[in-house]
C-alpha cells in the first residue's frame, strides 16, 4: 500500500484584529491510498481549516504537503488546475453548498466544463452525468429538478456526484453527513463506503460525530486546538485512549442503550482561545491529570506503541502510560 | 383522569395551511406523563415532535398552523380551552420551554440576568430586588458565577448561553419542562455537562420532563419513557427497557440499525430504504408502509391502531399480534436499498413492493 498524502508540520494561521488565530498549528499525518482517515474534534478545533488547507482552497502559512511524492504547498495555477482534478470536496450543508439557480444535471456538469473533460463532448458529458446519477443512487428523472425540490439526502447526493464528476483520487468530506436524519445518513455513509471500495478512493472524512467516525475510518487523528492530540487505528482508540481529552471527549458520547453504567468524565471550563496561544499544553486548563509542567511547554507527538501517537506530557517515546479515570467523573446509569 | 397524571394529550390533531395544501403535522395524538415523569419524544425531522410541543404550550403559530382538535388536560384544566391570559399564567409558572437553539432564543440587547428577573416578575409579585437575588441563585444552580449577571449574551459561550435558557425556563420552578433538541447545537463535552444539569435539576425539583430529541443515546440517558413518532403520529411507546431492548414496530427497528454503534464492528449499516413521506400527502394507511420491509396490501388499507404488545408498550402496526414479535435482528436484509432510491417516490403510490413473497413470510411466521 502506497502513501498517498502526506502533511508535515501544517501551519494556517487567520490575521484578525485581535491578534494571529492558529487554526492548524503544526499537523503532520500521512494516508495510504483507499484509506479513510478521520478527523474528529469539536466545533473551532481546526477539523475544517485542515481539509480546505490540505486541498488548497487556502493557502498554508508553513509546512509541506506532500500529493503523491509532490510537494503541493505553493503549485503555480496550472498545477492547482490540474490538483483540482485529483482532488475534491464534498461540503457539510447540502442546502447552501449547491447553486439554487442550477439544476441537478447543470450542477454535476459543470466540473466537466471548466476541465474539458470528453474534449468538450457535450453529449459525452450528459451521458457521463446520467451515469453519474446512477452511482450516487439519484433517479434520473430528476436531472432537471433545482436543489430547493429535493430534500438534504438527495442534496448530498448531488454534492457527491458532483465530487466524483472529475473521477478524483482523494476526496475530503467535510462533516457530510451532519445535517442528516439518521436514517438517511445510514444510507449516505453506505454508499460513501461503496464508492471508496469501488473506486479505491481515499477520504479524509471530517466530523464530530465519534460513532459515525469510527464506522467509516481506518485511522483516526483528535484533535484540539488546532493541533493534533492523538492518533492511532480507528478501533484501538475506542478501547484505550492514551490523551486525557481523547478519554473524556469518549467518555461524554451518550449510548443508545439500556442497562449500561459508566464513569463520564466531565470536564470543568470552556474551551481555551486559539488566539496567539501560550506555547504550553493547550488542554492543560481543562485537563484532571495536569501536572506543572503542562503549563510550561507544549508536548510532543510521540509514538507510544503500535502505530498509536500521543501529544502529552504523561506519555514517553514507547512507554505508553494507561491514564487512571480521574476523580471528577458522574456515574452514568440507563436504566 | 388519573391523579397521578400531570399531563394527558387526547387525540390532539395540529395542521398548516401552505399554498401547496394542508400540512398533517400531528395527526390524533395520544399521550400522558405522570408527576415526576421524563418522557423522551424522538423521531426525525418532519415528525411533528416540535409541533406537538408548540401545542401543548399553545404557541402554534396561527396562521398557518391550526389546532383541529383534541384535548390537552393539565392539572384539571383542558390547555386548548383556557383564555390568552389564563394560558399565559400556565407558560413559564408551570410549563414551560427549552429552545434548540441558545444563540436565537436570548434577547442580545439585554443583561442575562434581566431577561432571568423579568421572566420571574412577570409570574410573581417580588421587588426587583428580590427577583433579582432569585437570578443570581438560579444563574449559580444552572452552573454560572452569580457575578456574571450584569453580562450580555454574545460573552458567554454557546454552552454557557444553554444553561441561560434553562435557568430562565426554571426561575419559576415550573412543573413541567419541554427541553427541544436542548443539546442538539452542543458538542459533546458540554452536551455531557447540560445533560448533567438537567438530570440533576430534575431530581432536585421534582419536575416533568419531555425532552425532545432525535437522539437515542441522549433518551437513554434522561428518560424514563420513550414515545416515537412517524409522520405525526404516535407509532411507539413505551419504558426504556421496551423500547431499546424490545424493539417492536418496523420504523423503531429501521432507526437503531441506522446507528453506528460506538461499541460494535459492524461493517455495515442497515438503513431504513427510502424518505419520509410528504405531510401533505400521506400514504393511505400506515404512513410507513412504503419503506417498511413487512408491508402487505393490508398496510395500505387504514392507519393501523395502537395495540398494546406488552403491558403499558404500545405499537402501531398491524402486524404486531400476527406475525408475533418482531426482534431487532429479524430485519429482512433484502432491502438493503442504500445506494438506490426504488422506494423513495412517497408522493406517488407507484411503489412497487414483493408483497406476495411479505405475505408468505408473515404466513409462515
Amino acid at each position: 500500500m502506497s502513501t498517498l498524502l502526506e502533511v508535515r508540520d501544517l501551519k494556517k494561521y487567520f490575521k484578525t484584529p485581535s491578534g494571529t488565530v492558529h487554526a492548524v498549528d503544526g499537523v503532520s499525518f500521512s494516508i495510504e491510498e483507499g484509506k479513510t482517515l478521520g478527523v474528529v474534534g469539536e466545533s473551532g478545533c481546526g477539523k475544517s481549516t485542515l481539509g480546505r488547507t490540505v486541498i488548497r482552497l487556502l493557502q498554508p502559512t508553513a509546512g509541506a504537503i506532500l500529493y503523491d511524492g509532490r510537494d503541493i504547498s505553493s503549485p503555480s495555477k496550472e498545477e492547482l488546475k490540474a490538483l483540482r482534478r485529483e482532488m475534491q470536496m464534498i461540503f457539510q450543508d447540502p442546502f447552501s453548498s449547491l447553486n439554487p439557480r442550477m439544476t441537478v444535471k447543470d450542477t454535476i456538469l459543470e466540473p466537466m466544463e471548466i476541465h474539458r473533460l470528453y474534449d468538450g463532448d457535450r453529449t459525452k458529458q450528459s451521458e457521463s452525468v446520467l451515469d453519474l446519477m446512477d452511482t450516487v443512487g439519484l433517479a434520473r428523472r430528476l436531472a432537471d429538478s433545482y436543489p430547493h425540490e429535493l430534500d438534504g439526502g438527495r442534496r448530498q447526493r448531488i454534492g457527491i456526484a458532483r465530487a466524483l464528476a472529475l473521477e478524483p483520487r482523494f476526496i475530503v468530506c467535510d462533516e457530510p453527513v451532519s445535517a442528516l436524519d439518521v436514517s438517511i445518513q445510514a444510507q449516505i455513509l453506505n454508499l460513501m463506503q461503496d464508492l471508496q471500495e469501488e473506486k479505491n478512493l481515499t477520504y479524509i472524512f471530517i466530523t464530530h460525530d465519534l460513532s459515525v467516525v469510527k464506522h467509516i475510518s481506518d485511522k483516526i487523528c483528535v484533535m484540539y486546538l488546532g493541533q493534533v492530540v492523538e492518533m492511532c487505528h480507528s478501533k484501538t482508540l475506542f478501547k484505550q485512549q492514551y490523551h486525557p481529552y481523547s478519554q473524556a471527549l469518549l467518555s461524554a458520547i451518550p449510548l443508545p442503550k439500556v442497562g449500561v453504567t459508566r464513569k463520564r468524565i466531565l470536564l470543568r471550563g470552556e474551551i481555551s482561545s486559539p488566539i496567539d496561544p501560550k506555547p504550553i499544553c493547550r488542554f492543560a486548563s481543562r485537563c484532571p491529570h495536569a501536572k506543572p509542567i503542562c503549563f510550561e511547554k507544549e508536548p510532543n507527538l510521540v509514538h507510544v506503541k503500535d502505530q498509536h501517537y500521543v501529544a502529552c506530557h504523561l506519555q514517553k517515546e514507547g512507554q505508553p502510560y494507561e491514564l487512571p479515570l480521574p476523580e471528577d467523573t458522574v456515574e452514568i446509569e440507563n436504566k | 383522569m388519573n391523579e397521578n397524571k400531570l399531563l394527558e394529550i387526547k387525540n390532539l390533531t395540529i395542521q398548516y395551511k401552505t399554498d401547496n395544501g394542508l400540512v398533517h403535522a400531528v395527526n390524533d395524538l395520544s399521550l400522558s406523563l405522570k408527576k415526576g415523569e421524563s418522557l423522551g419524544l424522538v423521531g426525525e425531522t418532519g415528525a411533528g415532535k416540535t409541533t406537538t410541543a408548540l401545542g401543548i404550550m399553545n404557541l402554534v403559530p396561527d396562521p398557518p398552523g391550526i389546532i383541529i382538535g383534541g384535548e390537552i388536560q393539565f392539572e384539571g384544566s383542558d390547555l386548548l380551552k383556557l383564555s390568552k391570559q389564563n394560558m399565559r399564567k400556565v407558560r413559564g409558572e408551570k410549563i414551560s420551554m427549552v429552545f434548540q437553539d441558545p444563540m436565537t432564543s436570548l434577547n442580545p440587547v439585554m443583561t442575562v440576568g434581566k431577561q432571568i428577573a423579568e421572566s420571574v416578575r412577570i409570574h410573581e409579585t417580588l421587588s426587583r430586588k428580590e427577583a433579582e437575588q432569585r437570578a443570581v441563585d438560579v444563574l449559580e444552580m444552572v452552573g454560572i458565577p452569580g457575578e456574571r449577571f450584569n453580562e450580555y449574551p454574545h460573552q458567554f459561550s454557546g454552552g454557557m448561553r444553554q444553561r441561560v435558557v434553562i435557568a430562565i425556563a426554571l426561575a419559576c420552578r415550573p412543573d413541567l419542562l419541554i427541553a427541544d433538541e436542548p443539546t442538539t447545537a452542543l458538542d459533546v463535552t458540554i452536551q455531557a455537562q447540560v445533560l448533567d444539569l438537567i438530570a440533576n435539576l430534575k431530581k432536585e425539583q421534582q419536575s416533568s420532563l419531555i425532552m425532545i430529541t432525535h437522539d437515542l443515546g441522549v433518551v437513554a440517558e434522561v428518560c424514563e419513557k420513550v414515545a416515537i413518532m412517524y409522520a405525526g403520529r404516535l407509532i411507539e411507546y413505551g419504558t426504556l427497557d421496551d423500547i431499546y431492548n424490545h424493539t417492536r414496530h418496523p420504523y423503531s427497528i429501521g432507526l437503531f440499525s441506522s446507528i453506528p454503534s460506538i461499541d460494535g464492528d459492524e461493517e455495515r449499516l442497515r438503513p431504513i430504504p427510502g424518505l419520509m413521506p410528504d405531510p401533505i400527502n400521506l400514504p393511505k394507511g400506515c404512513s410507513f408502509w412504503p419503506r417498511c420491509n413487512r408491508a402487505t396490501e393490508n398496510c395500505k388499507r387504514a392507519v393501523p391502531a395502537l395495540i398494546e404488545s406488552d403491558p403499558d408498550h404500545w405499537v402501531r402496526c398491524i402486524h404486531i399480534d400476527k406475525a408475533g414479535f418482531f426482534e431487532k435482528n429479524a430485519v429482512s436484509k433484502k432491502t438493503d436499498t442504500s445506494r438506490n432510491e426504488s422506494i423513495t417516490h412517497t408522493k406517488d403510490t407507484d411503489v412497487e413492493i414483493d408483497s406476495s413473497k411479505l405475505e408468505e413470510s408473515l404466513a409462515s411466521g
